[in-house]
């Protein structure tokens, strides 16, 4: 653990310290001040910000993580002919571009929310966004190091994690809609949760939408995501859904990495 | 000492060693030399672990390497291309390095000033040259006093004056009795600085032996006209011949 932790400091240091973090962070200050500068409701301005950590953080982790991962190649290399077992300095590596990714949005969002967003009325809200932002940069940071870990090319990897991210945001919302279009006539409540615990951006949406009251909106289905979603049972399954969508990844790549040739 | 025991690696279907056994005496200057793709750098990464053999046996001092890390407490390593994270500064990554290794004895001051590193070790590593990086990869590999030092291509980019620099400290290394492992493609450097050649051809030792008793056999001068030999004998296609070196020219075994 001690080895994990130096090299953890060491790569925050280094994240830190790059460009796009600090982008990253201005990023969510402006659209955060925007939307609660300029849309006279709330509720809306957090619908919308939903709508943009929903899609542009699954974005920017996925692709960040890949090409940190493969630019750190002959450094994780130099640091492997050095006393250091491969877990710790994986582990040491995941968490540092994780934890300031995760505190760059974290940062940038608080920051207009505690200025703008009338944190009395919505503290529950703003909790709810921040933790589902963080849980899906940590997400999608474990798939981006499995991609680049089992894939020495980088520009296919990158491809492949433009892919894996453009099937989860886009893509599998139209193979749900067709799921249900082809099986109306058949009872599909249970299966749709089924369908949006597979998909950690489905299960990140929902999540909110749930603490929104909008699932009215969404007829029979939406009533049942409400009993399901919307109990704290359902709460809880949810987030350990999405907790084991960060452990799944980052096992797996833990494992090839333990045994890959550099 | 290394013992390396009927290693095999192969990446698919690529059989990069073939049954390779070895051993590396301690005290002495190895040159590992051979054409690209020869194995040179895997040989050297299975012996780091960086690499994990397919078959075969490595052991440093008798001990297995298998599933230790702590072996590379003995090991300085200096890599053919030198990458560090671009935000660092070359004494954080230093720094870094010495919090990890468990020996304390570090020196780095009289390399540092040598190579002309003390102002350069402030400064990001975006905005270092590659031969200044590939420096820094020397003051990793020498600095910790470590009884093994393995280096891959030194001194490919750097410069005449560290270079020349680069080779006293090799030869002081020598004199400490150190084990050195060498690969380069510059057979006058291998001339001048180890005692043992491995000559590694698409993945097997064709030649073990001092720099001297390959310059008998062959009753030659320099070793590039030797090793050239060597090679050609080794050739199919060309079987034992004297005339042709198997397109090898000027001072570099392979990158012609």
């Amino acid at each position: 653990m001690k080895l994990v932790k130096k090299i953890l400091l060491y790569e925050i240091h280094n994240t830190i310290r790059s460009k796009w973090v600090i982008l990253y962070t201005f990023f969510f200050f402006l659209v955060g001040y925007g939307l609660f500068t300029f849309s006279g409701d709330v509720n809306k301005a957090y619908i919308s910000l939903m709508n943009i950590i929903i899609i542009v953080i699954p974005l920017v982790s996925i692709i960040f993580g890949s090409i940190y991962f493969y630019n750190s190649r002959e450094f994780i290399e130099m640091m492997l002919s050095q006393p250091i077992d491969r877990k710790s300095l994986f582990l040491g590596i995941f968490l540092g571009t994780a934890i300031p990714l995760s505190a760059g949005f974290a940062l940038g969002f608080s920051i207009p929310f505690l200025l703008f967003g009338k944190v009395g009325q919505q503290i529950d809200g703003f909790i709810l966004l921040l933790l589902i932002g963080v849980l899906q940069t940590f997400i999608f940071i474990a798939l981006s190091f499995l991609i680049s870990v089992k894939q020495d090319d980088k520009s296919k990897g990158l491809g492949l994690a433009i892919l894996i991210w453009l099937v989860l945001a886009v893509v599998y919302d139209g193979i749900v809609l067709l799921v249900i279009y082809y099986f109306q006539d058949y009872p599909l409540e249970n299966a749709m949760i089924i369908l949006s615990a597979l998909n950690p951006i489905d299960l990140g949406r929902i999540l909110f939408l749930m603490k929104f009251d909008i699932a009215a909106l969404m007829g029979y289905t939406g009533a049942v995501f409400q009993r399901f979603f919307g109990s704290s049972s359902g709460i809880i399954i949810s987030f350990g859904c999405l907790f084991v969508w960060i452990l799944i990844p980052f096992f797996l790549s833990s494992r090839f990495f333990k045994k890959k040739d550099f | 000492m290394i013992t390396v025991k009927n290693l095999v690696k192969n990446f698919g279907k690529n059989k990069v060693l073939k049954n390779v056994n070895l051993t590396i005496d301690e005290g002495k200057v190895t040159a590992i030399v051979g054409p690209n793709g020869s194995g040179k750098t895997t040989l050297i990464k299975t012996i780091l672990g960086l690499v994990r053999p397919t078959s075969g046996i490595i052991e440093v001092d008798g001990a297995q390497i298998k599933d230790d890390y702590l072996y590379r407490n003995k090991i300085g390593y200096m890599p053919q291309i030198a990458r560090y994270p671009e935000n660092l500064t070359g004494n954080e990554i230093i720094s870094l390095i010495k919090s990890i290794r468990e020996s304390n004895e570090y020196n780095d001051e009289e390399i540092l000033s040598s190579l002309k590193l003390i102002t350069e070790m402030e400064k990001p590593f975006k905005n270092l040259s590659g031969g200044t990086k590939q420096k820094i990869s020397a003051v990793i590999a020498f600095a910790f006093n470590a009884k093994i030092i393995i280096l891959d291509e030194p001194t490919a980019g750097l410069d005449p004056i560290s270079s020349s620099y680069f080779k006293d400290l090799v030869m002081k290394q020598k004199e400490g009795k150190k084990t050195i492992i060498l690969t380069s493609h510059l057979m006058n450097e291998v001339q001048e600085l180890s005692d043992e050649i491995v000559f590694l051809l698409e993945g097997d030792i064709k030649f073990k032996g001092t720099v001297q008793s390959l310059l008998e056999d062959k009753k030659e001068t320099k070793l590039e006209r030797a090793i050239a030999e060597l090679m050609s004998q080794n050739d199919p296609e060309k079987g034992v011949s004297h005339s042709g070196l198997s397109g090898i020219s000027g001072h570099s075994l392979s990158d012609s």
